[in-house]
């Protein structure tokens, strides 16, 4: 098992009531699925709000980002960097930047 | 010692503001899910304790929470809104066809006479079903599959279904509105549909008596005469007394005929309250003057109400749900603004204050009375 550590936006962090990062433990290789439905599965609640409840499509306003990479247009079933897998850096998902 | 619980859904976060039954000091409590847009909360009226709310915003999409406390404390519930089958289209914009996709939860109803038991009206417009309390959505299909939903077509604002009203003395008998397609009719819990839209007319329809098309802006009902249910529609106020196979114009001498809400006061089913707007291009009150106005006639002949609100400089919207009642003996009547006030008048509407002023834009508003 890999253990991944995930940086949630403000609003998800207080809807499943973490106070900071979270770890998810996958199997190896981690990779952006795995890592979701691995978060989904722990916290329930984030089920249709980071992507659609069939759990394909990313919704539109949500970034992954992870070691300084933009992954938020890869296959979910991208493999995570190693510095992500090895537990160094974290998993990011982003809220995109908007006013109001 | 009865009292009030008033739900405030605003643009970000929920509020709860109480008071006793005077009316007159009030305790604002909140926000709850700070920084999410609140569209809607409503509390069971068999266990007031336990409310709904929905939750959204464009990031993360629909929430739907739960409380069993009266507000102290909350659960995120289900929100896996889908719809039956293959949803098809209705009308864009363009006037091509555009599948059905689900955005968000506008109104959620609870059942008169089940706690558990819960509708939701949704973006893009549809009613969904929860017996569960909210764990999990069926969709009640037989409205957005009925013969027109392929014609509906959003407003501005989207194509949501904003108002459900149930006859707690047949629950079977249900109402609901849609902006841009109209009102429809349920004698059988929801599970078949029909139109009730006769004798409405809009002018920006090609046809403007037309069967479907019209943007109702929201309906009213009081419980002892479920056949008589009034309406506010983008221009006109309407009622009718057939339970809405034929509508009837009862604007009468308002100063302007749009506007958003529309309720009917808790004894007096013939009193009924709107706020008018300038236009649908200002979204704003006519001369710069919060006005509330009351027909006690059920229409045609209205009084303007200014007692407590602003009567210069007043420059803000009231939406569709952001207007209610009590149920005290001296009937209570609430709304709040787009600048996120919020007022009440504890004697049917001949004064006002504000029970919450700098809040963020006010979505809807609901009233709880508690014994």
């Amino acid at each position: 098992m890999t253990s991944v550590r995930v940086a949630l936006p403000t609003h998800l962090r207080t809807l499943s009531k973490v106070p900071g990062e979270v770890v998810v433990n996958v199997g190896h290789p981690a990779t952006i699925r795995s890592v979701l439905e691995a978060l989904e599965g722990s916290y329930p609640m984030l089920r249709g709000t980071i992507r659609d409840h069939g759990g394909t499509r990313r919704r539109p306003f949500i970034r992954f980002f992870a070691c300084e990479r933009d992954m938020s247009h890869e296959s979910q079933d991208t493999e995570l960097p190693s510095e992500v897998q090895d537990g160094k850096e974290p998993f990011y998902v982003v809220g995109a930047i908007a006013g109001g | 010692m009865p009292h009030v619980r008033v739900l405030v859904g605003t643009r970000k976060g929920a509020f709860i503001i109480t008071s006793d039954e005077s009316r007159r000091e009030w305790k604002v409590d909140g926000p709850y899910f700070g920084g999410w847009e609140i569209m809607h909360v409503k509390g069971s009226p068999v266990n007031p304790d336990r409310l709904y709310a929905s939750q959204w915003t464009e990031w993360h999409g629909q929430i739907v929470q739960r409380s069993d406390d009266g507000g102290q404390s909350w659960e995120p519930v289900g929100n896996e809104f889908s719809y039956e089958g293959v949803p098809g289209t209705h009308q864009w914009y363009d006037g091509t066809p555009h599948p059905w996709e689900f955005k968000r939860v506008w109104h959620l109803e609870p059942s008169p006479t089940a706690a558990d038991t819960v509708f939701a009206g949704v973006e893009d417009a549809a009613l969904f079903k929860s017996t569960d309390g909210g764990k999990s959505w069926s969709e009640l299909a037989g409205l957005r599959t009925h013969a027109t939903g392929q014609s509906w077509q959003p407003g501005a604002g989207g194509m949501c279904l904003h108002t459900i009203l149930i006859d707690p003395g047949n629950p079977q008998r249900m109402y609901v509105a849609i902006s841009a397609a109209g009102a429809f009719r349920s004698d059988d819990g929801g599970r078949t549909w029909e139109v009730a839209t006769g004798g409405l007319s809009s002018d920006f329809l090609p046809s403007p008596e037309a069967t479907v098309g019209h943007c109702v802006h929201n309906l009213a009902m009081h419980p002892s005469r479920p056949d008589t249910v009034f309406m506010q529609k983008h221009w006109d106020v309407m009622r009718t007394d057939d339970g809405g196979r034929r509508w009837t114009e009862v604007s009468g001498n308002l100063p302007s005929d749009f506007g958003f809400p529309i309720v009917v006061h808790a004894h007096e089913p013939e009193t009924i309250y709107v706020v008018p707007i300038l236009s649908d291009s200002q979204h704003y009150p006519p001369d710069g003057r919060l006005r509330v106005y009351r027909s006690r006639s059920g229409g045609n002949e209205w009084e303007a109400l200014t007692n407590g609100l602003p009567q210069r400089d007043c420059y803000v919207n009231i939406l569709r749900d952001a207007m209610s009642i009590d149920r005290l003996d001296s009937c209570g009547i609430y709304f709040g603004t787009t600048g996120g006030q919020v007022y009440a008048s504890p004697d049917s509407g001949d004064s006002w204050i504000a029970i919450a002023e700098h809040l963020p834009a006010v979505l809807s508003v609901e009233v709880q009375t508690l014994p």
